[in-house]
């Protein structure tokens, strides 16, 4: 079977611990929650820390507090199943309960947390093999190679977000915190990320996601809809987070970005701009849903054939907002989370 | 289910028992091979080859010896030069390469060590120097470069094998016909995805002998191949099969690491375990054969089928394995289903620089039986038939001959018809084919469709399948099967045979047959399976042959000791011994069973009358094979039928389909355990869904696409739809108590079945599996734009076919005789 390259694994029980210990260690070391995506990783040598800091003896990392009144912060390592099934967030922000309960498969989200799943490496079907299929294979830029085989004249790397929460994160307006030995920042959670597949985050590597911070609800319905092969076990290939302020019956103000399309979640201001002061009629819907399509831009390097999530797109973006709009039932059944 | 309780006289068959296994399998106390821990074992792992196709120019194994903790480091040098293979006909394959590497992840040395991260860095210190050759990674791309040569041996460059037999006149047959159609179709390769990877444990002793513990399907062929491999005798090797952790044919060969483990074991003097990686699983492979295929049928009005022309072109990867059979599978068992007068088959089986393909359940016969029953359907709608009503009519014969020379005996697939038909509620819901209008009314089951986006569907599909392949894969006069039932004074009784539960149940059924005939719970049976040094050889868990072939060797092996007992009860009763009746624990006249003898005390009576209680049963298939070269493929001693109705909904929007209902009946002659049966026909349907809607072995610069279980897409629980099984009972005179096979049979139907439904509900045609939303999509695009809506194959390869074996049909002649059995 695959095996783990060796490390040391250290058990902070407080952020500032850990965050001395993250300093003290440079690029050696690197942090770990649940440990469902970077366990799988380091077995295929995409990542060989000699220093591995856990994070989840941590309890003030942990839980969710306040409410929809005056906005609600989630403990970075709050597990996925927790921010489920959390009824503030399931009643409130329910797109992001809906993303949390459709990451994996049930067991991985009793272990993942929801801060993994923002910061979750991008992936690439190029790139997310063992060693010794990408040296078959030529290895690329993002681990031991120079070139990206998805695009092999680009500079950069393609790897997708492959996180289910952050598009939701970012439509519902969510910051979060960061903390290093140095202090602590809170930012808007999309200067979190980059357009790049290997610096995708925007988080110094001593920084710490300690908490995500969302807003009052203030009349914001959210919905969150998937694309993935199966029910289950599946990361998505194709996210879209959906997110309106009604006044009555006409939008007051409205996100939309589109998740695993792109190296980072992929707003979609056009878009939302064309629902604001509108009623969310199906002439409407299909107008912003052909808006939303543009900024996608799937390239050959996940399930399903790129044109084809192109194409869902605009599909997903419709039957997000159909169903925001009380036209249609979403797509996604949430069933699966209990 | 139709076993009726009350027309049996049984107190175990035809019982919903648990498996004998059950408890350790869900406490997961079962020990598989990787849960064996040895004294001083050794970690020993596989280096295997980057290049698709690269001559070897030097293997260093220096700086990986040298390496602290590493015990051995072998390659194909420290092996006796020897090719080996499943078949006789095709010894291909070396364990460790010497000369050529002709895939990625082909073995080429190998490493013992203290443990396996020790191994697995020993191996990135291999140094192996390649000259790479040009890859050929299609059909269409071996063909077109003969001198790049993959093998040096078959029937052409990069030909391995090229076969065709003809019964009768086709030509004449298609003049006669009044409909006569010509399809081609693509089912894309896939692979078993067993749960357990697979292990090997292999320890050779200070006394020169070697123990090999691996799962495998095969312990015998493991066995002899063994023996040659390492060129030592067969008579110091012993082969114990650990419980398999599913096999459905990727664990019938013998393996580099099976093979590297033996080898560093007799190196090291210490035990030798290697357990692959899911990655490695998918480079051993051995599984579905990627199969394009031209057929023509010809109809009459009233749907008969006047005469069947098929050519099947496949992708068999790099080596040959079983591919000659599955070469001949792709053909010979379609006219075993319908009344098929004249039959014409031509295939071609070429190498490519892929994982070998081999016999994935149903072994070469999905394919063909997907271009089949999908082509009957389009001949059906071209004709104006119900396709249901159509099959049910033109069903063939039993007891007869098929065209190639097959004898069938019981057939219950009418039935099988029957009860899927009526269950599903066909006649109501499947109103016509597709059409505009059809479409724009609401479709079955239309008051629940949740949009008018989305649209339902059915289809049906029939098939057949052998229970065991008639003939063994070295060529030999002995039983295919054997058992040795011994007695034990404590009334228990111990069953040894070389049959290996595969989680198909095979030991429950060691247990049953003798309980039910000595009538002593299945729970005093204890069952000893696949060791070669203690049991009987039994040929393997392939082709469906294990209820069948052990449960007859089980059965006359029963029968004996069954009857010396009741000599020793008859004289102590003073009855005759054909008064006597086994039941409960008890021997006795029934008219007089308060003198009933307890069990352990009729075998006490009896080992005091006859001495030790060990007697053997033995099995052979009858010989019926077909007297032409290639008719040792095919023959059976009966075939299982099974009908499959699906209902399904078609997104119009995202082309996603989701099944709701599977209807299946299959004809298993008698279910000797009807849990256990509606579990192999539930794991069948399963395992055609995922064939169908998302599974396929690919492959993306000249790698294999996605080798692991989160990217290579196969069904959950999710994709399940709800599972009717509904079993019809034939009593089939060759099977043990009327049984016939379930493993491998309801697997056909499913695949043909969905696509058929999938163009009930929206028009689409898709002659290529696995049927993806793209495919949908496009189908969709193209009924806009007024085009055929039909996604799949647009050509065939140019390639001449063998000048054919021409034989008289045999068809409708009666069914050579049944129930002769060589070893009675």
């Amino acid at each position: 079977m695959l095996r783990l390259p060796p490390f040391t694994y250290l058990a902070p029980r407080t952020v500032d611990d850990a965050a001395k210990a993250l300093a003290s260690h440079g690029g050696a070391a690197m942090l770990v929650a649940g440990g469902t995506d970077l366990y799988p990783n380091m077995k295929r040598r995409q990542f060989e820390p000699s220093v591995l800091v856990g994070l989840l003896a941590i309890r003030e990392l942990r839980g969710v507090r306040g409410g929809a009144r005056e906005g609600v912060t989630l403990g970075s390592c709050t597990t996925l199943s927790a921010v489920a099934v959390h009824p503030e967030i399931a009643a409130h922000y329910p797109a992001l309960a809906t993303a949390a309960g459709l990451v994996s498969s049930p067991q991985l989200r009793n272990m993942g947390t929801i801060g993994g799943n923002v910061c979750v490496d991008t992936r690439c079907n190029y790139y997310n093999q063992s060693y010794e299929w990408r040296k078959a294979v030529g290895f690329c830029m993002k681990r031991d190679g120079a070139i990206c085989l998805v695009a092999p004249r680009s500079p950069r790397c393609w790897a997708v977000s492959s996180s289910d929460t952050a598009p939701v994160l970012w439509s519902l307006g969510a910051r979060v915190r960061l903390r290093s030995a140095a202090g602590e920042r809170t930012i808007p959670v999309e200067t979190l990320f980059r357009d790049d597949g290997i610096e995708y985050l925007a988080k110094r590597p001593d920084e710490i996601l300690t908490d995500i911070l969302l807003p009052p609800a203030d009349g914001w319905r959210s919905a969150y809809l998937k694309l993935r092969r199966r029910g289950s076990f599946d990361f998505p290939v194709l996210g879209v987070a959906v997110a309106v302020q009604m006044e009555g019956d006409v939008v007051r103000d409205a996100r939309i970005v589109v998740g695993a399309v792109a190296s980072q979640p992929r707003p979609a201001p056009a878009a939302a701009a064309a629902l604001v002061g509108g009623r969310l009629t199906s002439e409407l819907i299909a107008r912003v849903a052909e808006l939303a399509a543009g900024p996608a831009k799937p390239l050959d390097n996940t399930d399903f054939t790129h044109p084809y999530r192109k194409k869902m797109t605009r599909v997903f973006v419709a039957r997000a907002l159909a169903s925001l709009a009380g036209l249609a039932p979403a797509g996604e059944p949430a069933a699966e989370v209990a | 289910m139709s076993a009726d309780a009350g027309k049996h006289e049984f107190a175990v068959i035809g019982q919903p028992l648990p498996k004998i296994d059950a408890w350790a399998k869900v406490v997961g106390e079962t020990k598989y091979a990787d849960d064996l821990f040895l004294p001083r074992m050794a970690y020993g792992r596989l280096l295997r080859s980057p290049h698709g196709h690269a001559r070897i120019t030097r293997v260093d194994t220096a700086r990986a010896r040298a390496l602290p903790g590493v015990y051995a480091v072998i390659s194909g040098a420290d092996l006796p030069r020897v090719r080996f293979g499943i078949l006789p006909v095709s010894q291909d394959e070396e364990a460790l390469c010497t000369e050529k590497v002709r895939m990625v992840g082909d073995a080429v040395a190998a490493v013992a060590a203290v443990d396996e991260e020790t191994a697995e860095h020993a191996c990135r210190l291999i140094d192996v120097d390649y000259e790479p050759l040009r890859a050929l990674m299609s059909i269409e791309e071996s063909l077109a470069h003969p001198e790049v040569r993959i093998h040096e041996y078959g029937d052409g460059p990069n030909v391995h094998k090229n076969v065709s037999l003809q019964f009768g006149d086709v030509e004449a047959a298609f003049a006669r016909s009044d409909l006569v159609r010509e399809d081609v179709f693509f089912f894309e390769g896939n692979t078993h995805l067993p749960m357990e990877q697979h292990a090997a444990v292999a320890a050779a002793g200070p006394d020169g002998k070697l123990t090999l513990w691996s799962s495998t399907q095969t312990p015998h062929y493991v066995h002899r191949l063994l023996a040659k491999i390492l060129d030592m005798p067969a008579a110091h090797i012993r082969v114990v099969a650990t419980p398999v952790g599913g096999g459905f044919g990727g664990k019938l060969d013998a393996f580099a690491h099976e093979i590297a483990a033996c080898r560093l074991s007799q190196l090291t003097g210490r035990p030798v375990k290697i357990a692959c990686s899911r990655e490695e699983v998918f480079y051993i492979h051995r599984g579905r054969h990627p199969v394009l295929m031209w057929i023509k049928t010809g109809f009459t009005r009233s749907g008969e089928i006047t005469g069947c022309h098929l050519r099947t072109w496949l992708d068999g990867g790099a080596y040959g394995s079983y591919g000659v059979a599955s070469t001949f599978y792709t053909g010979v068992i379609n006219p075993v289903t319908y009344r098929m007068p004249v039959y014409k088959f031509e295939g071609a089986r070429v190498f490519t620089n892929k994982p070998p393909c081999g016999p994935k359940r149903g072994h070469g016969t999905p394919q063909p039986r997907f271009a089949l029953e999908c082509q009957i359907d389009k001949a059906a709608e071209q004709l104006g038939l119900d396709p249901a009503e159509m099959r049910k009519r033109i069903l063939a014969e039993p007891f007869t001959k098929t065209a190639n020379h097959l004898t069938v005996t019981t057939i219950g697939l009418g039935e099988c018809i029957d009860r899927v038909v009526e269950a599903s509620g066909w006649r109501t819901k499947w109103r016509g084919f597709f059409s505009e209008e059809a479409t724009s009314r609401a479709r079955p089951g239309g008051a629940t469709a949740p949009s008018e986006k989305k649209r339902r569907g059915m289809g049906i599909a029939c098939s057949a399948y052998l229970t065991g392949a008639g003939t063994a894969v070295y060529w030999n006069h002995m039983p295919h099967s054997g058992v040795i039932l011994r007695a034990d004074r404590s009334g228990s009784v111990a069953v040894l045979c070389g049959a290996t539960d595969i989680g198909q149940g095979s030991d429950s059924i060691l247990a049953y047959l003798p309980a039910e005939i000595l009538g002593i719970d299945p729970k005093d049976v204890h069952v000893h399976p696949a060791d070669t040094s203690l049991t009987p050889v039994d040929l393997g868990s392939y082709s469906s042959r294990v209820t069948l072939m052990c449960g007859m060797a089980a059965i006359q092996a029963s029968q004996r000791l069954r009857e010396v007992i009741a000599q020793a009860v008859a004289r102590k009763l003073a009855v005759e011994p054909g008064a006597l009746a086994f039941r409960d624990r008890k021997v006795g006249v029934a008219a007089d069973w308060e003198r009933a003898v307890d069990f352990p005390q009729a075998v006490e009576l009896a080992e005091a009358m006859h001495g030790v209680l060990a007697f053997a049963g033995s099995y052979a298939p009858p010989r019926r094979a077909g007297k032409y070269k290639g008719g040792g493929v095919g023959p059976s001693p009966c075939y299982s039928y099974s009908a499959c109705v699906v209902e399904l909904t078609v997104d119009e929007e995202t082309g996603e389909i989701e099944l709701h209902d599977v209807w299946i009946g299959h004809d298993i002659g008698r279910a000797l355990n009807p849990l256990l049966a509606e579990g192999q026909v539930e794991g069948s349907v399963y395992m055609g869904i995922g064939e169908a809607l998302m599974e396929g072995q690919v492959f993306r610069k000249g790698v294999h696409k996605n080798p692991s279980l989160l990217e290579y897409k196969s069904p959950t629980t999710l994709e399940t739809p709800e599972i009717h099984t509904f079993l019809v009972e034939t009593n089939d005179p060759e099977g043990p108590f009327g049984a016939k096979e379930a493993g491998q049979g309801p697997l056909l139907p499913v695949i043909p079945a969905i696509a058929n439904a999938v163009y009930h509900a929206v028009g689409v045609r898709c002659d290529e599996v696995p049927i993806t939303p793209e495919m949908i999509l496009k189908g969709l695009e193209l009924r806009r734009r007024g085009k055929p809506a039909r996604v799949g194959p647009e050509r065939i390869p140019l390639f001449t076919f063998k000048a054919p074996v021409v034989v008289e049909s045999a068809f409708g002649q009666p069914a050579d005789a049944i129930a002769v059995r060589p070893f009675q």
